[in-house]
């Protein structure tokens, strides 16, 4: 007999399927001529949905312990959520534009079906479970990304990215066979308890392709060779959920299987191997970044490297580390998405994206020019701004495990942050000390574009000054760390 | 809420207030943006001489703590990081020193063009970045308003300087960031040693208190803070960005650069890698006395061959800085306070100095003394302003530059080891230089031939460039007719750091571990 109490556990998961079957039926039955507002009800659903998710829930483990709803499971949904919800908002006058509108009800409803995936990616405690997670987030993106039909890019886009989502889950999938082989079972408790003390290369080898299972999600070196064709191919709307969303949702569920599964047989092999991950990442991403002039695909090699800091917190396997990291991601979407959110407005209204037209952008469009320069000043780490707040914590974090190797790794990722500081420099540099001829032109942004803007600039002010929304996610942290007592 | 009862909590809402009052002006409307920006300086400048009296009154009372006016409130509970208030002597002179710069800044760009209003928000924004450094005892948000005050540099440079100005706002920018990339590093690894018993803590006064770092860890955090701190003090090899920097910023900017912000590099490098590592500080004195020594002759010599005027007082200021972290290292409380002094003393004068090549050139569009000439006649007020400036430089009794120096070189020779002797008769030679190069320009610049006849047409200062120079004028004579008056604030402050560094010599000698040097 099942116990459907069982259901109470997953509020955020059933919420979503709520709104998005909301969606599809407006999308389905609503008449034409409504169908312009199916957008802003969207919008409108996943806000009253998103506030309605931080009402507190309750916690614990729902069909034999296949799924998993804690603390910090809320937080990092909630965390997503938001992040959602302003993508959304910035893509409210893109799916009204004239080739996109009579396709925009399969926007939101894909979009809303691969954040279910990520929940249950986040969630998951078994690993079937987990793959089906990884898959529903996986491939209908690739949808997404060739929604621009008549743009060639974006189907290369697409075709990228489906057939590196199917090889890293083919990788993924035998790295899980390989611990299925060692341990017995796929639940993650089972796992962790079997392989205790293990230290077989075999289990090197499964962490490796676990790694690169999500590591393309991440975009980790040396999975990344997707990210810059996709991201520059795809809609802006689309690269903005990919680089924000897509990312967070998989460093969480990276965090959560680093911890539970591999957590027990923590060995210096593996740590060696994360380091060494982690410095590729982060340097190669910032060396690519340097030389790009379309500005999305410079926002994707500048994410390449922003994932190699999220991947410091999660090496740190600690509260601290743990909690500086979801703050990490939180602060990452708000200066990623207002750097997008501009790149969209003026996408749509000149459909230039090089960095060379953003010359001159402050003297006509200085509101615009503002919000992208907070937001490389965010994602540069400079204060007052939220980005310098979570990259000094997320380096506390890590260095909080105390071994000299980790003070050296940080020092390399601090050397990196002047690299990156160069390049966002340059984006502000093009628009507020170069000239040009053929400046973009002032224009009025749709109400949308700006309110999606404004939260985003509040964002980056007040996220790091006010301390209780850190204070919020290391409560959430601080309620399993005993999950961390497993390890060292 | 009881911080808001504390003075020094007024020196981050008046600039942040006076930059929300330049939000709200019109872009065109310059008298409205004057006025805010005056009246912000001037509430600043107030304030900074309350604190003083302030200041006075509580150590004449015969108050000997540490640190006076302290404030705390827990800001990020999970790393113990406190938004915590306090002043000493060297803090309040250091604050007063900024708030005339500020002042002096506001006047020296009166006329600033294009987009008045945002050069005014960034330059407070900078101001208040330097005042939260100099009030806060936290090492978080010590460093955090630490690099508030270093970014809008870039923008400050980028958008209106002159010359190679992409070039250098990008160079110093990131220079100053790499610099302040190891300063963190050491501020974590000094986070996580703070205490042996594991309540880790950010507040400086603990932290030395508690004196906890393992010796190992000093030798790799001393240096990366000390280097940190370092690069903004001009410290060779890492004194590249200051003269592209300087020679490319506008007039203000390069007035609270080398007048403000430098400083912070100076005191940074005591108030957190001397005090907090008194090892350390005494075990690899001698790499850094050597490095300073030869920022103080190299700048001092390099200063002679340029031809352009910013050049010229930028290297200078490589020099002077030089001699700030050199007389730092001496580790006695005479050369510590002839440090600040000579912070005070090179701040004031390289304003003035600053401002003077800034009307200079507004006037004649040239920078190149090979260009110009016979300006005392032409403008006679700015010539024998800048004598002035120039006289303070190489130390003309009576002015700022003197007292400083000779404090310095009293305090570094009473150390009896050789070293430190010939390393401090090499500096005094920096003076002789000093004066050749100061001599050098006023003879060609203000009495040499008119170059250019149309020269012979400009006018001199008008009421606000007065007023600006005319303040830095008397503040550099007042250090110099009565540097008893700031030794008196300054020296005390030092007896916790010599004491902590004295102890930890005598204890490294007893070990068995005398420095090398």
């Amino acid at each position: 007999m099942m116990d459907y109490s069982q259901f109470l556990l997953m509020p955020q998961e059933i919420g979503l399927l709520l709104v998005f079957l909301l969606v599809f039926i407006y999308d389905t039955f609503m008449p034409e001529r409504t169908q312009r507002h199916m957008p802003i009800f969207t919008v409108i659903m996943f806000a009253l949905y998103t506030i309605y998710c931080f009402c507190p829930v309750a916690v614990g483990e729902a069909f034999g312990g296949m799924f998993e709803t804690n603390a910090p499971t809320w937080v990092m949904k909630n965390i997503l959520n938001v992040g959602v919800l302003l993508v959304l908002l910035q893509a409210v006058k893109w799916t009204n534009s004239d080739f996109v509108s009579v396709r925009r009800g399969e926007f939101y409803e894909l979009l809303l079906l691969t954040l279910l995936g990520m929940f249950f990616m986040i969630s998951a405690r078994h690993f079937l479970l987990f793959v089906i997670g990884l898959e529903t987030a996986s491939l209908p993106i690739a949808a997404l990304a060739a929604f621009e039909k008549r743009h060639y890019e974006s189907h290369e886009a697409a075709a990228k990215y489906i057939f590196t989502a199917i090889f890293s889950s083919a990788i993924f999938l035998l790295g899980i066979s390989f611990v299925y082989g060692m341990s017995g079972s796929l639940y993650f408790k089972d796992i962790a308890t079997a392989l205790i003390g293990n230290k077989s290369a075999l289990l090197i080898a499964a962490l490796a392709f676990v790694i690169a299972g999500v590591g393309f999600k991440l975009s980790l070196v040396p999975f990344h060779q997707w990210t810059a064709d996709v991201y520059q191919g795809a809609p802006t709307a689309v690269t903005s959920y990919l680089s924000v969303i897509s990312k967070g949702a998989a460093a969480f569920s990276f965090l959560v299987i680093l911890v539970q599964v591999f957590g027990s047989a923590y060995s210096q092999a593996w740590e060696w191997m994360l380091y060494a991950i982690i410095i590729l990442t982060i340097t190669i991403g910032n060396l690519f970044a340097i030389r790009q002039r379309n500005l999305k695909r410079f926002l994707a090699f500048s994410s390449i490297s922003q994932a190699g800091y999220i991947m410091l917190g999660v090496i740190a396997v600690n509260v601290m580390g743990m909690s500086s990291m979801i703050y990490y991601v939180l602060v990452y979407i708000f200066s990623n998405l207002a750097a997008f959110g501009v790149i969209a407005a003026i996408e749509r209204h000149t459909g230039r994206v090089t960095m060379d037209d953003y010359n001159g952008l402050f003297k006509t469009n200085p509101w615009l020019a503002f919000t992208m320069m907070l937001a490389m000043f965010s994602l540069g780490g400079i204060p007052p701004f939220a980005g310098f707040f979570s990259k000094f914590f997320i380096f506390v974090g890590a260095c909080h495990q105390g071994s000299v190797a980790i003070y050296a790794l940080v020092l390399i990722a601090l050397v990196n942050t002047i690299i990156s500081l160069y390049y966002y420099l340059l984006v502000v540099k093009a628009m507020f000390l170069r000239q040009d001829d053929c400046v973009i032109p002032a224009f009025k942004s749709h109400w949308t574009e700006r309110t999606g803007l404004i939260l985003c600039v509040l964002g980056i002010i007040f996220i790091g000054l006010l301390s209780c929304i850190y204070a919020y996610i290391n409560g959430a942290v601080d309620a399993i760390s005993s999950m961390f007592a497993v390890i060292q | 809420m009881e911080i808001f009862n504390n003075i020094l909590i007024y020196f981050v809402i008046v600039p942040l207030l006076t930059l929300g009052g330049l939000a709200l002006c019109r872009n065109r409307g310059i008298k409205a943006i004057r006025t805010v920006a005056v009246i912000g300086a001037s509430a600043l400048m107030v304030l900074a001489v309350w604190l003083v009296s302030i200041f006075l009154q509580v150590r004449g009372a015969g108050d000997t703590s540490e640190m006076i006016l302290r404030s705390d409130v827990l800001w990020y509970a999970p790393f113990n990081v406190h938004l915590a208030l306090g002043v000493d002597g060297v803090s309040v002179v250091m604050i007063l020193l900024s708030a005339f710069i500020v002042f002096a800044g506001v006047f020296a760009s009166w006329k600033m063009n294009p987009l008045p209003k945002q050069f005014f928000m960034w330059f407070f924004l900078l101001s208040t970045g330097v005042f939260g450094f100099f009030i806060s005892i936290d090492l978080f948000t010590m460093f955090m308003f630490y690099e508030v005050a270093l970014i809008p540099m870039y923008l400050l440079i980028g958008v209106w300087g002159s010359g190679n100005k992409n070039y250098s706002a990008m160079k110093l920018t990131l220079m100053l960031m790499g610099g302040s990339a190891f300063l963190m590093l050491g501020l974590i690894g000094i986070y996580f040693h703070s205490a042996a018993d594991g309540n880790l803590t950010m507040n400086i006064l603990d932290i030395a208190h508690n004196n906890a770092i393992p010796h190992s860890w000093q030798y790799l955090l001393f240096p990366l803070t000390f280097v940190g701190f370092g690069v903004l003090g001009a410290m060779f090899p890492f004194h590249t960005w200051s003269p592209d920097g300087h020679a490319s910023a506008p007039t203000a900017v390069s007035m609270l650069h080398a007048g403000v912000l430098m400083k912070l590099g100076g005191y940074g490098c005591f108030r957190i890698a001397i005090y907090l590592m008194p090892f350390a500080a005494n075990q690899l004195a001698w790499i850094f006395l050597l490095l300073t020594g030869i920022s103080i002759v190299y700048g001092a010599l390099s200063a002679c061959v340029q031809t352009d005027l910013k050049y010229i007082n930028a290297y200078s200021s490589v020099s002077h800085c030089g001699m700030v972290l050199f007389a730092i290292l001496m580790f006695n409380t005479t050369a510590m306070t002839g440090a600040v002094l000579q912070m005070l003393s090179h701040g004031l004068m390289t304003a003035l100095f600053f401002a003077l090549i800034g009307m200079i050139y507004g006037r004649t569009h040239t920078r190149d003394i090979r260009d110009m000439g016979g300006m005392m006649h032409i403008m006679p007020y700015l010539g024998v302003g800048y004598v002035i400036a120039g006289l303070a430089s190489l130390g003309l009794p009576g002015l700022s530059g003197f007292a400083a120096e000779m404090t310095i070189f009293f305090g570094s020779f009473q150390h009896a080891d050789t070293f430190r002797r010939v390393l401090t008769i090499m500096a005094t030679t920096s003076i002789v230089v000093t004066a050749v190069y100061i001599l050098r320009v006023v003879a060609k610049l203000l009495f040499g031939e008119v170059q250019d006849e149309h020269h012979r047409s400009l006018t001199d200062a008008s009421w606000e460039e007065r007023l600006s120079t005319a303040t830095l004028i008397l503040a550099v004579a007042a250090i110099g007719c009565f540097p008893n008056f700031f030794i008196n604030i300054i020296s005390s402050s030092f007896d916790p750091i010599v004491k902590s560094l004295q102890e930890a010599l005598a204890a490294a000698i007893g070990a068995g571990n005398p420095p090398l040097l």
